[in-house]
């Protein structure tokens, strides 16, 4: 039984919570459904706490204010949406190549366009692969409970600051509607005064925060920089979590609600006696490749489920490829699949009927 | 005597195209440099040097920060106010410089710097109109003139085709907050000097804290209108200022500081007992039995279904289950359609939907309709009897009917048939521990003068199951 | 002497100085500098050191004014 104080809070209040408790001291938003739970608990929580929020006029004009509070040295996040997602793209870019650290939590709902408010995972491109223009990438979390929203926003501030970089939370709408116990981290983590960042005095006057080069000769040495930074990341941070995996003949991988999903799919499977497991990666950007390689080479199969067309599956097939073959289990527009869908596509593998 | 040499804000040599650089990018006869020198000498004279943050735009001034030896942030284009917004929220006493074009500010960037002035941003912002755009090469500006040629307007700028030009001080000056509002022009010595004096003030108002100081500065671009620098000047006064009157359009210096709502950087204890303040689960106990229940609550909105299913939500947890609450929620929810799935086991949960519900409770007759199908045979629904006329269908299920709405209008509030539909189910399935349920729901009611009235309906709630049920 | 001193090869030869300047202090001469510009040069005899060239002129480092003694300008 731990100290800490446990709540039943929402997934997107929990963000709030792990922010606050992570040192964020700023948050600019703007509502969008169905992430406006947390622009609603950083209006209370942040400024009762003496830290700062603000309502933007739009998600491009969020995404600028943190650039400039970033540059400015303070720990800043907003939270989004789709289509406030597609308006940030433009900072985002320009926050990558001027290397400001921050932490964007996207609450994915169903595209394109206005779509639905209905749980998508139609961003992972968005986010994995960069999003704006430019060679760029973000560290991406991926959170599968109230508790991993709380736990990931805390720790992502950070990393943010650690690697100088946009540290995404990729969650869902149902993550970010969903109630669960919460046990608020019980140290207050702290940013520290960064050696570039912009403090309006003496000490810091020749500071630059941009992200121009003119010279391609200097451009082509900062992107190298930039392209070094993220295989660093990636030998550095990589999370995931197995269940069942070590024997597993069927392995689903799945992140955020379809993580859920697959979870119970995977246990009622193994009751059945088929040998099914998840690998769950935690971290999106970076990918837990390895792992993923050295189970596919003793899976029959492996399957990417996921709430999008197949945009993480498209990783899945990159790295299984020769190990062994691959399925893409994929949903669109706001559907959930069930447990017993899960199951009967698994089983029939498992009987040598092909879906 | 030296009376008149480069300001000291000004970077001895300029780092572009390499090391050592004395001259400017910009053409000659630009405006823009003479704007910078103002600028530069302003900001040894006001003493802000140290404290200046230079927000460079995309345009010809994009290198503002090759030249000007302060705190340099480049902007993405027309974002320079919500860049400057972002620091001034983080740095009080900076002092922020905020220096657009008119491709930058009024047309790309129209929202941010009518918010930025919306809000009274304590920065000051340097909008130069040529008129043109120049960076890209000559194209037309928001700001050029009905009939001027550019390379987007060869025909000249028709305001049929390609609107009018936009006067930006005079935009600003529908707006309430802005403390001074001032138009100057480059293009005699007398106004440049008189811009100087323009630019000064608003620097100062900054300095005071008086808040949003826009100065329009006409300034020539030789190169682009195809004049040479002297031409320049004189087609500013005979075309531009015409149009773009050079004057006064606010001047609030003399008004108190705007108010400042400070409030205090908590700590760590103080932030822990905030974020706790809705008060914790009590303490855990173990869980005594193998089960996970999948609890469907549905009604109308103000039935109180999504409260139910958190006071539920809390109640498994504090009994040493695990739980999760997921609701109907967004636009659905506006429509009166209300449902919450509540999902609590000894082991860990998976999927928090509840597809298949093994207790469902229907608080109303669309909900019962919708639902019946879905409950695994064995299962249990509920069924509000007071509003839900036709009966449950399925024969391999377990059904309880309950005048919840009747008994809760007894007391008075009808918005309490959630608690005694709840109170029933925890008790017929041996789950129901009062203590327990007494102190988890504080945590569930958001008006904390419900609770008393929740307690009396539990109490009630209880007392009819012993008397028609047990 | 006052004097406005035109660093050469900072100068642009834009004229706007040249225009500006109230008693005509102020020429364009006939060489070209390392820019690659006929550049301005000054004639103390007027000067009042007043500034305005100053001001006028673009670029940050081209024109110090100095009032009583000037530097020799070439």
């Amino acid at each position: 039984m731990s100290n800490k104080v446990k709540q039943l809070i929402k997934g997107n209040e929990a963000v709030i919570y792990g922010a606050l408790m992570g040192g964020a001291t700023h948050f600019f938003g703007y509502p969008i459904t169905p992430a406006s739970e947390i622009a609603h608990g950083a209006a209370k929580y942040f400024t009762l706490s003496g830290r700062h929020f603000l309502q933007a006029e739009s998600e491009v004009s969020v995404i600028n204010m943190l650039y400039g509070a970033s540059g400015a040295g303070a720990r800043v996040m907003t939270a989004s949406s789709g289509p406030g997602m597609s308006l940030m793209a433009e900072g985002l870019s320009y926050i990558a190549g001027a290397e400001l650290p921050c932490v964007v939590v996207d609450v994915q709902r169903a595209g394109p366009g206005l779509g639905n408010i209905w749980p998508e995972q139609s961003d992972y491109n968005i986010t994995v692969k960069g999003g704006g223009h430019g060679n760029y990438k973000s560290i991406v979390l991926a959170p599968h409970s109230a508790q991993e929203m709380c736990d990931f926003t805390y720790q992502a501030f950070e990393l943010a600051d650690k690697y100088r970089i946009t540290v995404i939370v990729l969650a869902d709408a149902y993550i970010g509607q969903m109630m669960e116990a919460v046990e608020i981290p019980d140290r207050l983590l702290e940013g520290e005064r960064k050696d570039w960042a912009l403090y309006a005095d003496k000490e810091s006057r020749g500071n630059l925060v941009t992200s121009i080069l003119m010279d391609p000769q200097l451009q082509s040495e900062h992107n190298w920089k930039l392209q070094r930074k993220y295989e660093q990341i990636s030998r550095e941070f990589c999370q995931w979590e197995e269940l069942e995996c070590e024997d597993a003949d069927y392995l689903l991988v799945a992140y955020g609600i379809s993580a859920r999903v697959c979870h119970s799919a995977v246990e009622v499977l193994r009751k059945k006696g088929v040998k099914a497991g998840l690998l769950r990666p935690k971290t999106l950007f970076p990918f837990p490749e390895d792992r993923l390689k050295e189970l596919a080479s003793s899976a029959r199969k492996v399957a990417a489920a996921e709430l999008s067309n197949g945009q993480m599956a498209d990783d899945v097939d990159r790295l299984c490829g020769g190990l062994c073959p691959t399925e893409r289990l994929c949903w669109l527009g706001g559907v959930i699949p069930s447990v017993q869908e899960i199951c009967d596509t698994v089983e029939g593998w498992e009987s040598g009927v092909e879906r | 005597m030296i009376v008149k040499e480069k300001p000291k804000a000004f970077y001895d040599t300029f780092e572009r195209k390499g090391a050592g650089q004395e001259v400017t990018h910009y053409c000659p006869g630009c405006g823009h440099g003479t704007a910078h020198k103002l600028i530069a000498e302003l900001l040894v004279e006001l003493d802000i040097q140290d404290r200046t943050i230079f927000l460079s735009p995309v345009g010809c001034s994009v290198f503002a920060y090759y030249y000007m030896d302060t705190g340099n942030i480049q902007c993405a284009h027309g974002r320079a106010p919500a860049v400057g917004t972002g620091i001034r929220r983080t740095h009080k006493d900076a002092i922020l410089i905020s220096y657009q074009g008119d491709g930058d500010l009024a047309a790309i960037g129209t929202a941010e710097i009518i918010h930025a002035a919306n809000r009274g941003e304590n920065m000051t912002v340097f909008f130069i109109n040529n008129a043109i755009y120049g960076m890209t090469g000559g194209q037309m500006a928001p700001t050029t003139l009905e009939g001027q040629k550019t390379l987007t307007t060869p025909l000249g700028r028709s305001s049929g085709r390609d609107g009018n030009p936009i006067g930006m001080a005079e935009v600003m000056d529908a707006i309430k907050a802005p403390v001074y509002i001032e138009r100057v022009s480059l293009s005699t010595p007398g106004k440049v000097l008189k811009a100087r004096k323009v630019f000064k003030k608003a620097l100062e108002n900054q300095i005071d804290k008086k808040g949003f100081s826009f100065v329009e500065v006409l300034s020539p671009c030789p190169i682009n209108w195809k004049m040479d620098p002297v031409e320049a000047r004189s087609w500013m006064q005979e075309h531009l200022e015409p149009l773009y009157p050079v004057r006064n359009f606010r001047d609030g210096s003399h008004l108190p500081v705007p108010h400042d709502d400070f409030i205090p950087f908590m700590k760590e204890d103080e932030i822990i007992n905030l974020l706790s303040s809705g008060g914790a689960i009590p303490d855990v106990k173990a869980s005594e039995s193998d089960l996970e229940q999948r609890v469907k609550i549905a009604g109308f909105g103000g039935q109180g279904v999504l409260s139910a299913g958190i006071l539920l939500a809390n109640y498994a947890i504090a009994s040493g289950y695990e739980a999760t609450w997921l609701p109907s929620y967004g636009p659905e929810m506006r429509g009166g359609k209300a449902n919450a799935g509540v999902i609590f086991s000894n082991r860990s949960i998976g999927s928090p939907v509840v597809a298949e519900p093994n207790v469902l409770i229907a608080l109303n007759s669309p909900s019962l309709t919708s639902f019946e199908n879905d409950v695994e045979p064995g299962g249990l629904i509920m069924v509000n009897s007071t509003l839900v006329r036709e009966e449950v269908k399925r024969d391999d299920v377990d059904v309880l009917y309950i005048p919840a709405s009747e008994m809760a209008r007894e007391s008075g509030v009808l918005a309490t048939a959630n608690i005694i539909m709840l109170t029933i189910y925890l008790k017929y399935k041996g789950l129901a521990d009062t203590e327990l349920l007494r102190k988890v729901l504080p945590l569930s009611v958001k008006r904390k003068d419900a609770v008393d009235l929740n307690l009396k309906m539990m109490e009630k709630a209880l007392a009819y199951y012993d008397r028609e049920l047990a | 002497m006052n004097r406005s001193v035109i660093e050469a090869d900072l100068c642009k030869g834009c004229r706007v100085c040249v225009n500006s300047c109230p008693n005509h202090c102020l020429s364009i001469g006939s060489e070209i500098n390392r820019l690659g510009y006929q550049y301005a040069r000054s004639t103390p005899e007027k000067c009042t050191a007043c500034g305005i060239c100053f001001y006028v002129c673009p670029e940050p480092g081209a024109i110090t004014v100095y009032k009583g003694e000037a530097p020799d300008v070439k």
